[in-house]
This record gives structure tokens, sequence and C-alpha cells, in this order.
């Protein structure tokens, strides 16, 4: 049980870190200008949902199973993922709007976010590994 | 969705149907041709005349294989554009007109017939063979009415061009001498050799403004009178030469000769005078007859000469020489050096595009073989080739009759300095002596600001006055007089009675000469900070502020095969690169080192060789290149107009469409476009009807879509009430994509059918809340996608709200801030019930119609090295980091950039901004206006403070205080305006030791700036505690993102003077017109007397207020009633009464309109009327219930500092 359970979160966060891999190549593929800001813009926003709902199961899932360090851990960046969401402005075209990335630093912050989230999902992989070796 | 299939316009696409559907370019074209042969007959020139057209026709012959006569038929115009064919006869006199020379006709004639052809063949010349393109276009762009001199003469102008431009170039002393005399002058002659094909270039430009015409012709009849000349000086005489400029195109296509005409002559003046003054010195009228001869002279010589060079140069110059002689309508010696210089230019670029053969041999053989047979179709068209130029230009009838003398005049010392610039010595002395009586006449301290002009070259008559004005008020001194301390709390006059002017860079007088006008390019701090962390310690934001399609009088047009770029950075070369040795340069911005090309190695204005830091990219700040092939990724769009109206029920009471269709009417034939220029109409409720226009029916046919969401409407009530607008914009959005083009949308209530639907959110009860202002943001974001889609599709969207209702601008808006298009809002217009609005419309609608337009347009920012830009201001899409994607560009919009510097500057002691614009031009060229601003780094922060600009700060903090209002809450906005303030004098504060802590101590540079952040507190935008709509704050939210600087300013912080009184004391000129200069008042309502008439000017409004006790004579005199109690309470003009009083208030507000693109309202408030709320809610420094007053203020500033 135990380990189905992290085996479900591992894969789950391999998911994680490969989109993040990818909203960080997007977004590098935007700032040496390979692609526009519309487009780049509508590929990321597709992901977003996708990934709040990943990162959100994972965090459920370490509440059920009562993995209180691991749920603690999640919580922030789960949060921080529910409320950029709901935050976005009506008028806005979602998370990413093309309109304004390139603005006041927009696409750096992004990126920074990106990088930060990828380091947490590698961080959180090793320790669903960790923690289905040790089981 | 059915939508496009109805539209009739658009099944005609592509060069070649465009005949049937857009005429009137054609018709244009014809038109020019058809004058330019009148010239040709006319010019001095006949004898050489022959020759070289056949010249002409080897050159164009190869260009132009096309030249079929398919143009002719497009004449038929259905279109508006038919009116331009009429004028087509006229050509035919002028040709009878031109009284001796038979050779001069005959070749006319022959030209006229072929030319016909040539502006289809340019065309085609567009789509099929790039490499020509550069060629015709410069041609057709330079239409100016005085060619035919030119053509005769263009051999001889060449000589005689690089002597009488460039005073300067050839001898070291003419520059100082120059400076002595005149400021303006030096740099003048550069501009006036481009001044010509500026002219051609700014096609589309607008209005005419009448007494510029006046103005001008007065000029040429009175033989370059120096007072006329000081007229230019003035700011509006510029706007208005401006206007001209850009008219000139557009004059064409106008189907009135006489407009035409009156328009055309001005233009050629305006070119003209410069280089008359300089040419001959003393005997300005005199001079003009004998010219002709001169040059007559001096161009055959060359032709016999025959050299291979020259030939070669001729050939390539020839056209240019018809764009020159366009350009400069009277065939002033001046005029002609620059058209020479064009030629030159022109002449490099269609050696190397155009025909490679020329080039390459350089041997008569050549012209031989290029005459003979080698191109025999091109032969004909060949021969038509020299009209096209002429086409462009806007009159040649006009400029005929006007230029006639001039012409002779002109050739003259173009002889005598044609052999090989010995010409420079003689032209010189004249050149000194106009300008002396220029600067006397421009102003009453003319001599004595002649030292700190601060942009003489680009812009003289601008500049002059400015500079003048500045040197003797402020910038004499600069750096002392910026730092010099001020005691906010003690002074208590802090606006000074003149009007501010940006501050000068502090740098060597070469480099500020150079350097481009504040008008279009300005920087908040004018030294730059040399580290982020430096710039953190000022606390002021680091920004630009551009204006970079405004009209220009003066703007140097490069034809030139290669555009020379820096390799790594692709920032094109300019006036601050620096020359390394004679074949390499670096760059200003990444500091690479790049390979001069040969091409740039030849210095067309001196005809040497070797010279590169001479040619007129380097001596320009504010150049504009024709662009390549390179440059397109298709062709050039055609300019393509549709209008989308709101034809609800609510619309048609409101009786906009009736100003519309008016203002559509009258102004239809000076739509800026060519002969592919297409129109549209589309109008919506609850459904959507297309029009049929297509030619061959009797009336338009209507058809009727009312499936509108993909769902049929089955109602149809007879009173439509609903408006869908958002199935509209998308149908408009299909018709357009396959072009792009404007879409011009008149919306009257919220959209309430179909997609884009809106509800209403404003609570007129919070109006006046001063917590929370909700919905600054749009609703949906159905509008800005769809803007987005429009901007890809090279569409922009520009907005007419006129409502009487809550329309959610916020939303609407987006439509237009997306796409780079410009909105207009008229709140609770109605056609008779608000007469001040209607006539706003109208006007407004004047120059929305008529104003130049650029298409498909780019704008890339470049910097150094170290600075970014992070955040941009204005109506666009960015598409990359610094890549502005403008549907459409218009001269009116303005734009904001803010900059962080992210390497430190240690190792440069100078950092350049570069805006380069690229766009279609409406006549279907692809060209690039390129501004180079330098400016000096500083590491001490008393520099830094020492080179504010307050007015360029204030407008920077004003479209962040937007964005900030709109991402976070008004409130914020409003926080941070006053932190501004705070920390920024607190810093400087700090700066200083000597001073206690008590007082409110500001550089000199920013003592304004708090009174400008109050000014921004209490605009509509920002403003709380006073009922203001939410429309009303959007739309100002709006301007403030899109307006430039100059309009902008005077929207937070309104002008007031006192008129009744006006006197001449200090008086300018313009257009024989004397225009008091009344000191500024501060917005203190302490400063009205109820025995006084104030005028208060707001930008786009104006008020007179009437004091209860004003003297009757005013009254009677200014407002024609007899005393205050007739006066009506609704009074929005100024009768014209032939008094003294009334004259010189007239020619006040005239001047002041004159000086933007929408004419302001005119508002009569009496003292005790109910509108003088309105009034006196603009007196920024008095209290009001909801805000502080200024020493208020700053004392709320002061106990912030202290805290």
């Amino acid at each position: 049980m135990e380990a189905m359970v992290f085996l479900l979160s591992l894969i789950d966060c391999c998911a994680l870190i490969f989109l993040s891999v990818y909203f960080i190549i997007t977004l590098s593929d935007l700032e040496c200008d390979y692609i526009n800001a519309r487009s780049c813009c509508s590929k990321l926003n597709k992901w977003v949902i996708p990934e709040l709902v990943g990162h959100t199961i994972v965090t459920v899932l370490m509440l059920v199973s009562l993995h209180w360090f691991i749920f603690l851990l999640n919580l922030p960046v789960a949060t921080w993922n529910i409320y950029r969401f709901i935050m976005v402005p009506s008028g806005n075209m979602g998370v990413f709007d093309p309109t304004e990335i390139h603005n006041r630093g927009q696409l750096k912050s992004h990126m920074k976010e990106a990088m930060i989230k990828l380091g947490f999902y590698l961080l959180c992989f090793f320790m669903y590994l960790y923690s289905i070796l040790n089981d | 969705t059915p939508p496009s299939h109805p539209y009739p316009h658009h099944s005609a696409e592509g060069p070649a149907q465009s005949q049937m559907q857009v005429p009137s370019g054609y018709g244009l074209h014809h038109q020019n041709y058809m004058a330019p042969s009148g010239h040709y007959s006319q010019g001095p020139g006949k004898m050489t005349s022959l020759p070289l057209d056949t010249q002409c026709d080897n050159y164009y012959s190869g260009p132009y294989a096309a030249p079929t006569q398919n143009v002719v038929t497009p004449s038929t115009a259905n279109q508006p554009g038919a009116q331009m064919y009429g004028r087509g006869p006229p050509a035919p006199h002028m040709m009878g007109s031109t009284p001796g020379s038979l050779h001069g006709a005959a070749s006319s004639a022959s030209h006229l017939h072929t030319s016909a052809s040539q502006p289809y063949s340019s065309f085609v010349n567009h789509y099929n063979s790039p490499s020509m393109y550069s060629v015709t276009s410069s041609v057709a762009s330079q239409g100016f009415p005085s060619t035919c001199a030119h053509y005769a003469m263009s051999t001889v102008s060449n000589a005689v061009y690089p002597n009488v431009s460039y005073p300067s170039l050839p001898a070291g002393d003419p520059y100082g001498q120059m400076f002595t005399s005149q400021n303006a002058p030096t740099v003048r002659p550069v501009k006036d050799s481009f001044s010509g094909q500026n002219t051609a270039v700014s096609h589309p430009s607008p209005l005419p403004p009448p007494p510029s015409q006046q103005h001008h012709q007065h000029q040429s009849l009175s033989g370059y009178n120096t007072l006329s000349w000081s007229a230019p000086g003035l700011p509006t005489q510029d706007s208005l030469i401006r206007n001209q400029m850009g008219s000139l195109p557009i004059v064409n296509n106008n189907t009135t000769n006489t407009v035409a005409d009156s328009l055309s002559c001005p233009v050629m003046q305006n070119v003209q005078p410069p280089k008359s003054s300089s040419v001959t010195s003393t005997v300005l009228s005199g001079a003009s007859t004998r010219m002709p001869p001169a040059t007559k002279h001096a161009a055959e010589p060359v032709v016999s000469a025959s050299q291979p060079l020259e030939r070669i140069q001729h050939q390539g110059m020839q056209y240019g020489d018809y764009v020159n002689n366009q350009a400069s309508s009277t065939p002033t010696p001046l005029s002609s050096t620059s058209d020479d210089e064009e030629e030159e230019e022109d002449e490099e670029a269609g050696v190397d595009s155009s025909s490679t053969t020329s080039s390459a041999s350089p041997l008569p053989n050549s012209y031989d073989a290029l005459e003979g047979g080698s191109y025999p179709d091109m032969h004909s068209s060949s021969a038509s080739s020299p009209a096209p130029d002429r086409a462009l230009e806007p009159n040649p009838a006009p400029a005929q009759a006007l230029s006639p003398a001039p012409t002779p005049t002109a050739p003259q010392p173009a002889k005598v300095a044609k052999p090989f610039g010995y010409g420079y010595p003689t032209l010189q002395p004249g050149y000194q002596n106009v300008a002396a009586p220029l600067n006397s006449g421009a102003h009453p301290s003319g001599l004595s600001y002649s030292g700190f002009q601060q942009y003489p070259q680009h812009y003289p008559g601008v500049n002059q006055l400015s500079s003048s004005l500045g040197g003797l008020s402020l910038q004499s001194s600069p750096q002392p007089e910026s730092l010099r301390p001020v005691n906010l709390t003690q002074e208590r006059n802090i606006l000074p009675t003149t009007p501010v002017w940006a501050p000068v860079p502090n740098l060597n007088l070469e480099l500020n000469k150079l350097n481009c006008s504040p008008d279009s390019f300005r920087c908040t701090l004018t030294n730059i900070p040399q580290t982020q962390a430096l710039l953190n310690k000022a606390k002021l934001p680091l920004g630009l502020l551009l204006h970079p399609f405004r009209d220009l009088t003066q703007l140097p047009v490069i034809t030139s095969n290669t555009i020379v770029r820096c390799r790594s950075c692709r920032t094109y070369i300019n006036p601050f690169v620096s020359f390394i040795d004679q074949r390499r340069w670096k760059c200003n911005l990444c500091y690479r080192v790049n390979d001069v090309p040969e091409e740039f190695m030849y210095n067309p204005l001196t005809r040497s060789y070797g010279e590169p830091h001479k040619r007129p990219e380097v001596q320009n700040s504010t150049v504009e290149f024709i662009a390549s092939s390179d440059y397109m990724l298709r062709p050039p769009q055609p300019a393509v107009y549709l209008f989308v109206l709101d034809v609800s029920h609510n619309a048609v009471e409101a009786g906009y469409l009736t100003i519309l269709c008016q203002s559509l009417l009258e102004n239809l034939d000076k739509l800026p476009g060519d002969s592919r220029t297409r129109i549209g109409f589309m109008t919506f409720d609850s459904t959507i009807h297309f029009y049929n226009l297509q030619e061959g029916l009797s009336q338009p046919q209507m058809l009727i879509v009312s499936d509108i969401d993909g769902k049929p409407q089955t109602v149809l009530p007879s009173q439509e009430t609903h408006s869908a607008l958002g199935p509209a914009l998308q149908a408009a959005f299909k018709l357009m994509s396959p072009t792009g083009g404007r879409v011009s949308v008149f919306q009257t209530q919220l959209p309430s059918l179909g997609s884009g639907l809106l509800q209403s959110r404003e609570d007129p009860n919070q109006r006046s809340s001063i917590k929370v202002v909700q919905h600054l943001g749009p609703a949906t974001d159905f509008y800005k996608k769809l803007a987005l889609d429009c901007s890809g599709q090279q569409t922009a969207v520009d907005l007419f709200l006129l409502s009487s209702q809550y329309s959610d601008l916020a939303s609407l808006a987006c439509m237009s801030k997306f796409s780079a298009g410009c909105i207009f809002y008229y709140p609770s217009f109605h056609s008779t019930h608000s007469p001040s609005q209607a006539e706003k419309l109208q006007k407004d609608l004047r120059r929305y119609l008529t104003r130049k337009i650029g298409f498909e347009a780019v704008m890339r920012i470049r910097c150094t090295k170290g600075l970014s830009m992070h955040t941009f201001h204005g109506n666009f899409f960015v598409r990359s980091t610094d890549l502005l994607s403008l549907a459409n560009i218009n001269p009116d919009a303005g734009f904001a950039v803010q900059l962080s510097i992210e390497e430190s500057l240690t190792d440069t002691s100078l950092v350049c901004f570069q805006t380069a614009l690229l766009y279609t031009s409406s006549k279907g060229e692809r060209r690039i206006r390129v501004h180079t601003l330098c400016l000096p780094v500083v590491s001490s922060l008393t520099d830094v403070y020492a080179g504010v600009d307050v007015q360029a700060a204030i407008c920077l903090l004003a479209n962040m205080a937007v964005d900030r209002s709109v991402s976070s809450s008004l409130s914020d906005a409003r926080d941070a305006l006053v932190n501004a303030v705070v920390d920024s004098l607190s810093a400087y504060g700090s700066t200083i030791s000597n001073v206690q802590h008590s007082a409110l101590i500001a550089p000199s540079s920013l003592k304004l700036f708090p009174l400008y952040v109050l000014a921004l507190l209490k605009q509509k935008a920002f403003r709380t505690g006073t009922s203001t709509r939410l429309d009303d704050r959007v739309y100002a939210m709006c301007q403030i993102k899109t307006q430039p600087l100059v309009h902008l300013m005077k929207m937070i912080h309104p002008n007031l003077y006192r008129i009744d009184r006006l006197t001449d004391e200090g008086a300018i000129h313009v257009n024989d017109r004397v225009v008091p200069q009344p000191s500024l008042q501060k917005l203190s309502a302490e400063k009205l007397t109820r025995e006084g008439a104030f005028l208060m000017d707001c930008g786009s409004v104006f008020y007179i207020w009437i004091g209860k006790g004003c003297d009757n004579n005013f009254i009677e005199n200014v407002l024609g009633y007899p005393n205050f109690a007739a006066i009506p309470q609704k009074m929005t003009h100024l009768p014209e009464l032939d008094t003294l009083s009334s004259e010189r208030t007239r020619s006040f507000i005239t001047w002041l309109r004159d000086g933007r693109p929408l004419s302001p309202v005119l508002h009569v408030v009496k003292d005790e009327s109910p509108a003088k709320t309105e009034f006196f809610q603009h007196f920024i420094e008095d209290r009001t219930e909801a805000a502080f007053s200024y020493y208020e203020f700053l004392l709320h500033v002061q106990q912030q500092i202290c805290k």
C-alpha cells in the first residue's frame, strides 16, 4: 500500500518534472525569440491546469496516507499553484498572458518560478524514490 | 460563419485586380506624370532635357519591364480616387503653357503617354522584382511638383548640390560661420537636400492647414522674406509645414486640383526657402531669375562630357532629380542641390538594384545599349519612368505656376558651383546673410540664442524657437541651474512663466546638434546613471518617451542599396558610431567593429569618395530608409480601410452617422493610399449588414446576416436596440485578414448580443468613492484575443465610442490596445444636443481620415549594451523582448519604455538608444524610420539629478501608475505616485549636507516634480473623491498610455493664460500673423481676477473664463456681446471681429490649436455659470474637498520625508 502510494507519487512527480522542463524550454524559447509570445502563452496555458491537478493529487495523496512531512512540504507549492490560477484577472488569457509576459520582467519571474519548481519536483522525486526503496 | 462572402471588395485581391477597385491610385500617378511633363517643357533645360530623357529611358527601361499600359485604363474611377484622374488633363495644359522649349514639350508629351503606363509598372515591380522596388518606390515617393526643371538640369544639379547643400562639409570654416550667423542654417542645408525627399516620402499626412499655405505662398512671392522665415521657427508653423509635407502625396489623390495646387506650392516653398536663402545671399528675388540659365549650362557640359561615371550617376540620379525637383517644388538652387543628393543616393540604389549593367559598365556604351535595343520594351516605359516621380508630386501644375520664376534662379548658383564644387564660396555668403535675417525675424532674440540651439539641424523651425527660448530661460548653463537647490515650501511661484522645455543632454555641442529631437525621443534622465545601484539611489524612473511617427518637416530619406547595420546587433548606422578608420566603424550599441561597405564609402552629398562619416545616415539622427525586399515578408499591403458602424436605435438617435458620412465624403479623396486602396463598410445592430459596393451597381446592395452566433436570430424588431459588436468584429477580422489594414469601429452602447457581450459593471454610487475603484480592467478576454488575432493579420482596430451611458470602455479598449489602434471617446455624444461634441467628432474625423498611416509596422528599440527594456507602454503587441508589433502606426501615437541597467556602464561615457520603425507606407513602400538618441553616462548622484527631465519623468510615472491601478488598485497607484516624490526628494536631500532638514529642498530640475505629481493625482484617471464616471477614468488612462509627451503634459497640467490684455510684447510671427505670447499663470483660483478673462488650455479642451467684472471693451471686441450679462451660457466659438483684441485672441488660440493634431473644443465659461465646476477642477494648486492643495501636498511630502 505504502509502496503503491509512493509509486503513484513518483510517476506523478516524473510528469511534473517533465512539465517543468517543458515550461523552461518554452519560456527560454520565448526569451530567445524563437517563438512568439502568443504561441508560447497558449502552449503554456494549456498545461497550467494539468500541473495544478497533478500536484494537488500528490498533495492530497500524502494527506490521505498521513505522510505529514511530505504533505506540509507540498502544501505551499500547491497553494501557490491554486492561488496563481485563481488570481488571473478576468481580462487575461490565462496565467501566461501574451500581452504582459514581456512587461515588468514577468518572463523572468515565470522562468524563475519554473526553475524553482523543477528543483522542488526533483527533490520530491528523490524523496519518493527513497521512500519506495525504504519500504 | 457566413460573413466573409458578401464582401465585394475583397473579391479582388492582388495587384492585378487592384485596377478595378483602386483606380484612384493609378489616377494619381497619371496626374503626376502629366504634370511633370508639363514641367519638362517648362524647364529651362530643354536643350539638355532631351538627352537626359533618353538617359532616363535607358535607366528606367531596365527596371520597368512591366510597363504595360494597363494603367491607363484604371482611371475610370468609380471610386473616390477617381477624381484624381480629372487632373490628368492639366498636364497637357502645362505642356502648352511652356513657352519656348519645343524639345522639352516633345519629350514631355512622349513622357506623358508612356508615363501613364509607368505607375502601373512600378506597382508591378513591387511584386515582381524586389530589387527594382527600391528604385521605383523612391521615385514614386518623391512626387513633387517642381520636377520638370530638375529634369532638364539634373546633371547640373548634382554638381551644384554638394556645395550648396553642405556648405559646412567641404570647408571647415563654414561651420563656424554658420554657427555664428545662424544655428539652423548649418544643419539646414542637409535637411533641405533631404527635405524634398521627405515630403515625398511622407505622403499620407493629413490636413494641410490653410494658414500655412498662405504663409508659404507669401514667402515665395516676397522672395523669401526673412520674416516669413521667422514663422517657421514657431512650433505651430512647423506642424503646419509637416502636415503639408505629409499631405503632398495625398494631394495627388485629391480630387480638387485647387487644393493640390495650394498644397504643392507651400510644400515647395518649405523646402526651398532654406536653400534659396543659402544659395542666393542677398539677392533673393533677382537671383532666381538668373539661376535657370546657369543650371542649363552646367547640365549641358556634364552631359557632353559623357564621362562614364557621370553618366551612370545621371542615370541613377535622373530619377533622383525628378524626385528632387518634385520635392523642392520651386526649383531654387538649394533645392536642386538637395535633389542632387537624393539623386545620387537614388542613383546608387538604382544602379545596384535596378540595373547591374549600368553600374557595371559605366561606359557610354552601356547607355547606348540600353537605349538602343537591349530593352526595347522598356524603352517606352523608361521614358515614362521619370514621370512616376512627378506623379508623386502633389500638383505639378500649381508648382509650375508658382515655380517658374524661382526655378530659373536656382539653376544659376548651381551652374556656378556645379563645375566641381567651387561654387561653395560664392554660396556661403548668401547663406550667412540669409541666416542672420532668419533668426532675427523668427525671434526677437534671434541672435542671442544661436549658441544654444539644441537641435538645429533636424527641425530648424521648431528647434530654433525652442532652443532660443530654452537658451534664454534655462539652458544656457544647464548644470548649475538645474542643480540649484530650491526650497519648495518657500517658493511661491514655482511655475515658470514660459513653457518648460526639455533639458539638453550634457554633451558637447557637436553631439547635441546631431542628437535626436526631444519631440521624437526623450529620456527621463538625460544623464544616465552608471549602475542600477545609482539609479536605485536616485529613486527616479528611467525610461524613454517616444513619438516615433510624428509628422516631420525635415526628414532625410535615404534610398541606398545597402542599409548599413551592425552585424551583430543589427543597429542602423547613426551619427554616434565611431569610425576607426576609413573602412571600419564601431557600433555604438554593442561595440562590434564592422566593415564599411563599398557603397557607403561614396558620399552622394559631396560626390566624394572615402568620406563615410559624411554620409547622411551619419549626419542625421532621424532618417528614413527606403527598405528593400529583404525587409518584407510579403509584398507591401495596400491601404485597406473598413468601417464598422453601429446602426442600432441608440446610434441612429445619437446621429453620429450623418457626421461620419459627411466627413467621409469630404475626405475620401485625402485618405492616404494608392491605386490599390480599398474601402469597405459594415453595419450592425442585432444583425450584421454587409454592403456590396461593386462597380456597375447603381446603388449599394445590402446583405443582412442575422446568423451572428451560428444560431439564426428569428426576431428582427424594427427598433433594434441590441448591439452585436463581437460578431461584427469577428466578421471584420475575417474580412481584413487576407490583407491587413485598418478597422474603424463606431460603437454607441454596451455590446449586448453574441460573443463579446458585456454587462454593466459600474455602480454609479461608487463614482466618488475614495476607497476602491473597481473594474478598471477588462471583463473578458474576448476583445484581447480578437485584437491579438487582428494584430497577427496586420489589422488594427480603432475604436470610436460615442455613448451616453456606461459602455465598459475598459473591456472595449482592449480591441485597440493590443492591435495598435487608437481610441476616441465622446461621452454623452449627441449630434444636436451637444454641438461641441459633434464638432469635435467632425474635426477629429478629419484628422483621423487624412493623417499619415503606416501599415504592417514593427518597431524595435535598441539600447547600448548594459541597458535593457523591461516594460513598454502604448498601444501595440510586444512580440519579443524589444520588438513591438504595430499593425498600424499613426503620427499621433506615443510610446513609453521603462529601462533598467543590467550591467554597469563604467566602461562607456555615452549610451545610445535607437528606435527603428519599419512600416509600409500608404503608397505601398517599405520604409524604416530610425531615431537615435545619445546621452552621457554619469557616476555621481548629483549629476543624475542635474539631468532629470521632469516632464518625461512625470509621463513615464503616469504610465506606470496606469499599469499599477489596473493590475493592483487605484490607491496603490496613488501611493506609488506620492512615494515617487517623497523618495526622490529625500534621496536628493541626503546628497546635500548643508541644508537644514526642516526645509523641503529640490534641485531646480525637479522643482516641478511635486506639482506635476499633484496634478496627476487630481487627473481624471487617478483622482478619488470627485465623482468620475468609470468610462471617463478609463479613457483618461488610455490617453495617458498613448499620448505623446507634449500632449500628455497639457492633459496633466493645463496651461492658463490671461487673455484680456494681450499685447504684442514678445509676440511671435506665424504666417503673417502676430501671435501674442502671454505668460503662463499658475493653476490657482487666486490668479483669476474678476476683471480678467483667462484661457485654459487642457490639451483637448479650451476654456475661456470671463470674470464678472471683465472689461466691457474686451467682451464687446472679442466675444461680440455688449456686456457680461449678454454672454450666453453655451458659447463655443469666438466671432471673427475686426478689432485688434479679437484678432490677437483668435490668432493666439489658432496658434495653440495648430500645434496639436486633434482640434480642441472651446468653451466660454462665465463666472457664475454652472459649467464653471468643469473649469475649476483643473485648478490643481487649489484645495478641493477630496484633495490637498499644492502647499498642503508639499507639507505632506515633507512630513513623509521626515518620518
